[in-house]
């Protein structure tokens, strides 16, 4: 197993390096100077070549990656043209707020997912089972800021229940767990949860059907085992691949969450991005994007770990 | 065994009971896009869903001279007008601009950068991922790990990423979405590809001394290029939605222009005074990605032919 | 003559006189590497060093457990794979070589498979299947739909109902006769029936063997049959060649061959084989386990773990093939004489 995930880890390595380049790139894609946003109109040229000189622009491509690279190894990345914070430091703040709003999503679309899953792969065909696919059609094809908008419209605008936008009432932008902060949580987490309730409703039901047609389930039947002792296997078999898709679900969130967190105002790592993108504050935006990607690299290889230490069936080769 | 004889069987013996003096007809056989098309026809969700996607096809085709008013012209008196107004049936915006005629024009950018990203992308990614699947080997293993790279990134980061960085307007938004969806159809060429290539009937083409472009192009090609497709139609629905959720973070088109996902976005200082309208945009995201989801869904299950 | 319309040019008349073997293998290896777990490289030895003949106009049964190496040998042969090392001459000339590119030798050597469906392309139909072949060798479009259409009768399938059929519509006896016209359709002279009746029906299987018979005849053609059945091997072959673990164990002629078997190994096949006579079942399992693996194949004789034969120099020297009959060779240390086996014959055979 430890040998497992030494080569694992191996293999990772070069797709960590592959997406240190892309997010190194992406500064360069964009069109004209990335100083020129924070230079003001009338700076001279001397101006201008020390600025380059002082963010290492005027360096060859690959010099600056190197150099670059070096940095973020050991934790700097940078610093914010807006604020003048630590690129590090903003980033921090953010994900974990991210992390809090993603988590607490992935739990409800797991809870719900795998209820109607289980449900559908136990009653094939029954009304439940059409309702579960068509929550999980939804759940694909639904625009996600719309929904929140939505779900907005009708708890804040109309109902007046919750609140619309904000981490909590205080506005201080770090959310904690206490009542207060709960329901700022609960519309943008139930918006964000639909996505992966939907997928894993989907993979359960099928899941739960394909073990239930398989042979060793009759003959757990036959040998008199309970129905309540046949649902303890089904659940076994099935739980190595939901947990994997729960913990890709997760990631993807974490990634994605930039449309709700903007339609929430939640001051994460999507507000922040927002924010580095209106403000052409690249190192933010370069920053946001590795940590993002990074954590979704890792969180793959954790969960590739995890499915093959609960699944004696995957070779571990 | 007791297998049943086969109809082969019986025809082999001789008694062929085709009429002998039929003299034309080589009996037709509707191939497999025929049997395809002959079962979704009978799936009463993918037709449906089939037929609002013409019908808004239709309408963004349209939409320049059917539109009941002027999408541009706007009313600081009217702003706002709720959903079922005598002169604007769908109300109109916060500037007054009559809804119905800004969601019937707004079809055309918002269909045109959900649709043309998967396309390039279907062009583009096909070529990498046959290319990938039938040489194998080394060129195989550079261009597939380079993928995995882009997989490294979910993909509404990467759409915003790429997006963010290239700046805002139609054309980079919809080079950001086309550089989202290339690794993922590569990634599916590739393996149809691959399993393609293990095929004996391949093996039998070799044998005839084909080259390796005329078997790509005659034998790889066409059982390739259905499945590589089906999965392309899946991606519409979430490129529908990215690229209005680009327009709804300002990334994409730029106002006055309409755009369902702009048109979201600049409604929502409207929520409070008339939130049916402000809702009505998204709707119709909804509506036209959904029914990109379930014709895709009913395409892959008439696909199903055993194979 | 043939019904078969010529398109083709006249290629490859004979050369060496019926004397000349068709097809002659020598020392043909094939290693597969094997990546698993971090040990050392390691190879399954698919085919380790292999030599036959095959005659003009014979059939030569290649039989044998699987995983023995026949399949590899077939695919070896068609140069679907390359070999590592051996010398393949056609009809006297090195495949490979600038007097026999691969190319020309292709289009003499043909092969038909196991799984019938899978080696039809299923978006073609029948005659374009059967086409494709003379297509890419240069007969013009309509003379090689003519030529499927006249394969298609040959092999019994009337064209106007089959031409335009898919290989979904047909079954499994139907596409195996469209692989045959396939074969067919670029006039070789050695076809390569890789287990090509293995999965058919039993009525079936014997209308498609009948069928082969009547067309080795008709176009003179020379078959290698390969097959895990011996009662099949026994109905079409001339000859049988037997494998074991990427060798051979026994060559000759099959009424030699599978009446009177020499090798240990062939006698022990034959024995497992169901009988239909209750008299004479099978008594005892002469072939216990399976065949070792062939990444470690056993030292010497590589059947010996397994052979009721076994003495202690089986598993030390290696036997070779030599004759037991003329044209009869076996490859068994109890069969060659002064090999040290205790039941070695004390003087040789002249072969």
């Amino acid at each position: 197993m430890l040998l497992y995930i030494l080569k694992r880890l191996i293999t990772v390595t070069p797709v960590a390096f592959g997406v240190s380049i892309v997010c190194f790139l992406l500064v360069h894609l964009a069109p004209g100077d990335p100083l020129s946003a924070v230079l003001p109109a009338d700076a001279t040229q001397q101006t201008i070549d020390d600025m380059r000189a002082a963010y290492g622009f005027d360096k060859p491509l690959p010099i600056q990656y190197a150099i670059w690279l070096w940095h973020v190894l050991h934790g700097d990345l940078g610093v914010s043209i807006a604020t003048g914070r630590p690129v590090a430091q903003e980033v921090g703040r953010a994900v974990v707020n991210s992390l809090i709003l993603a988590s607490v999503a992935t739990l409800i679309g797991f809870t719900f997912g795998v209820f109607f899953g289980f449900v559908a792969g136990y009653r094939r065909n029954s009304i439940l089972d059409r309702v579960a696919s068509a929550l999980s059609v939804f759940g694909v094809s639904v625009p996600h800021y719309w929904l929140g908008m939505v779900l907005v419209i009708v708890f804040s605008a109309t109902l007046g229940w919750l609140p619309p936008t904000g981490a909590g009432p205080d506005g201080s932008g770090n959310w904690r767990p206490d009542f207060d902060h709960l329901r700022y949580i609960i519309l943008p987490a139930v918006t964000m949860a639909v996505i992966p309730m939907g997928i894993i409703a989907r993979t359960v039901r099928a899941l739960v059907a394909d073990i239930l047609s398989q042979d060793f389930v009759e003959a757990l039947r036959a040998k008199g085992l309970s129905e309540f002792g046949v649902f303890k296997h089904v659940v076994r078999n099935a739980a190595p691949t939901a947990l994997a898709i729960m913990g890709l679900q997760l990631g993807y969130l974490l990634g994605g969450s930039i449309l709700i967190e903007t339609v929430f105002a939640w001051p994460g790592t999507g507000f922040l991005l927002n924010a580095a993108i209106f403000q052409r504050d690249l190192p933010l935006l370069q920053g946001s994007i590795l940590v993002l990607a990074m954590f979704f690299v890792a969180l793959n290889l954790i969960v590739d770990v995890m499915q093959t230490a609960l699944d004696p069936r995957i070779e571990r080769a | 065994m007791t297998a049943p004889l086969t109809a082969g069987s019986v025809a082999l013996d001789g008694n062929i009971t085709a009429a002998p003096d039929a003299p034309e007809a080589f009996i037709a056989s509707r191939g497999f896009w025929g049997h395809v098309g002959h079962r979704l026809v009978r799936d009463p969700v993918a037709m449906a869903a089939g037929i609002l996607i013409l019908i808004v096809i239709a309408i963004a085709i349209l939409s320049p001279w059917i539109t009941p008013m002027d999408p541009y012209k706007g009313s600081m008196l009217r702003r706002l007008k709720p959903v079922g107004d005598a002169t604007y049936w769908l109300g109109s915006d916060e500037l007054g601009r009559d809804m119905i005629s800004r969601l019937m024009l707004g079809s055309r950018l918002s269909l045109f950068m959900g649709v043309t990203p998967v396309l390039i992308a279907f062009v583009i990614g096909s070529g990498i991922g046959i290319l990938a699947g039938y040489v194998g080997g080394w060129t195989n293993t550079i261009l597939m790990r380079t993928i995995d790279v882009f997989f490294a990134f979910p993909s509404v980061l990467l759409a915003i990423a790429l997006s963010g960085a290239l700046g805002a307007g139609i054309f980079n938004s919809i080079v950001s979405l086309t550089c989202v969806f290339v690794p993922q159809i590569a990634r599916v060429a590739e393996s149809v590809t691959t399993g393609i290539r293990r095929r004996d009937y391949i093996d039998a083409a070799k044998l005839s001394g084909a080259s390796a472009f005329t078997i790509m192009r005659v034998q790889v090609l066409g059982n390739v290029v259905g499945p590589i497709f089906v999965y392309s139609t899946s991606l519409i629905s979430v490129s529908m939605i990215l690229a209005s959720g680009l327009s709804f973070l300002g990334l994409g088109v730029r106002p006055p222009e309409p755009e369902w996902g702009l048109m979201l976005n600049t409604l929502r200082t409207a929520i409070y005074v008339n939130p049916v309208v402000a809702a009505l945009p998204g709707l119709a995201i909804f509506i036209v990605s959904i029914s990109f989801n379930l014709f895709s869904d009913g395409l892959r299950s008439a696909m199903e032919i055993r194979q | 003559m043939s019904v078969i319309p010529n398109g083709l040019d006249p290629f490859a008349t004979d050369r060496g006189g019926p004397a000349q073997p068709l097809l002659s293998i020598s020392g043909l290896i094939k290693h597969f590497p094997v990546r698993k777990g971090t040990g050392p490289k390691r190879v399954v030895r698919a085919v380790d060093g292999v030599d036959f003949d095959v005659l003009k106009g014979e059939t030569l049964g290649i039989v044998g457990e699987s995983g023995c190496g026949k399949s590899t040998t077939a695919k070896l042969i068609m140069g679907l794979i390359e070999r590592d090392s051996g010398d393949m001459l056609y009809d006297g000339q090195a495949i490979g070589e600038r007097a026999m590119p691969w190319r020309s030798y292709r289009r003499q050597a043909q092969m038909v498979f196991q799984d019938s469906y899978a080696s039809l392309n299923p978006r073609m139909t029948v005659e374009q299947s059967i086409a494709f072949g003379p297509k890419v060798n240069g007969v013009p479009g309509r003379q090689a739909v003519e030529r499927a259409r006249a394969l298609l009768a040959r092999v019994g399938l009337e064209p106007k109902r089959f031409a335009g059929r898919y290989p979904h519509e047909i079954s499994g006896g139907q596409r195996q006769r469209v692989n045959i016209a396939r074969a067919l359709a670029l006039e070789p002279r050695l076809v390569l029936l890789d287990e090509a009746v293995s999965a058919l029906d039993k009525s079936v299987e014997a209308q498609v063997l009948n069928l082969l018979l009547d067309l080795k005849a008709e176009f003179g053609l020379t078959y290698i049959f390969i097959s895990h059945d011996l009662n099949v091997v026994r109905f079409i072959s001339d000859r049988v060649m037997v494998m074991y673990l990427g060798r051979v164990a026994e060559i000759g002629p099959s009424d030699q061959v599978l009446a009177a078997p020499s090798h240990p190994y062939t006698q022990a096949l034959l024995a497992s084989m169901p009988s239909l006579d209750p008299d004479n079942r099978t008594q005892e399992a002469l072939l216990a386990g399976d065949p070792p693996n062939p990444i470690d194949p056993p030292s010497g004789c590589r059947f010996h773990p397994r052979c009721t034969l076994a003495e202690g120099v089986c598993s030390a020297v290696e036997p070779s093939l030599s004759p037991v009959m003329p044209l009869h060779r076996v490859a068994c240390l109890a069969r060659q004489p002064g090999s040290g086996h205790s039941a070695a014959p004390s003087e040789a055979i002249a072969a």
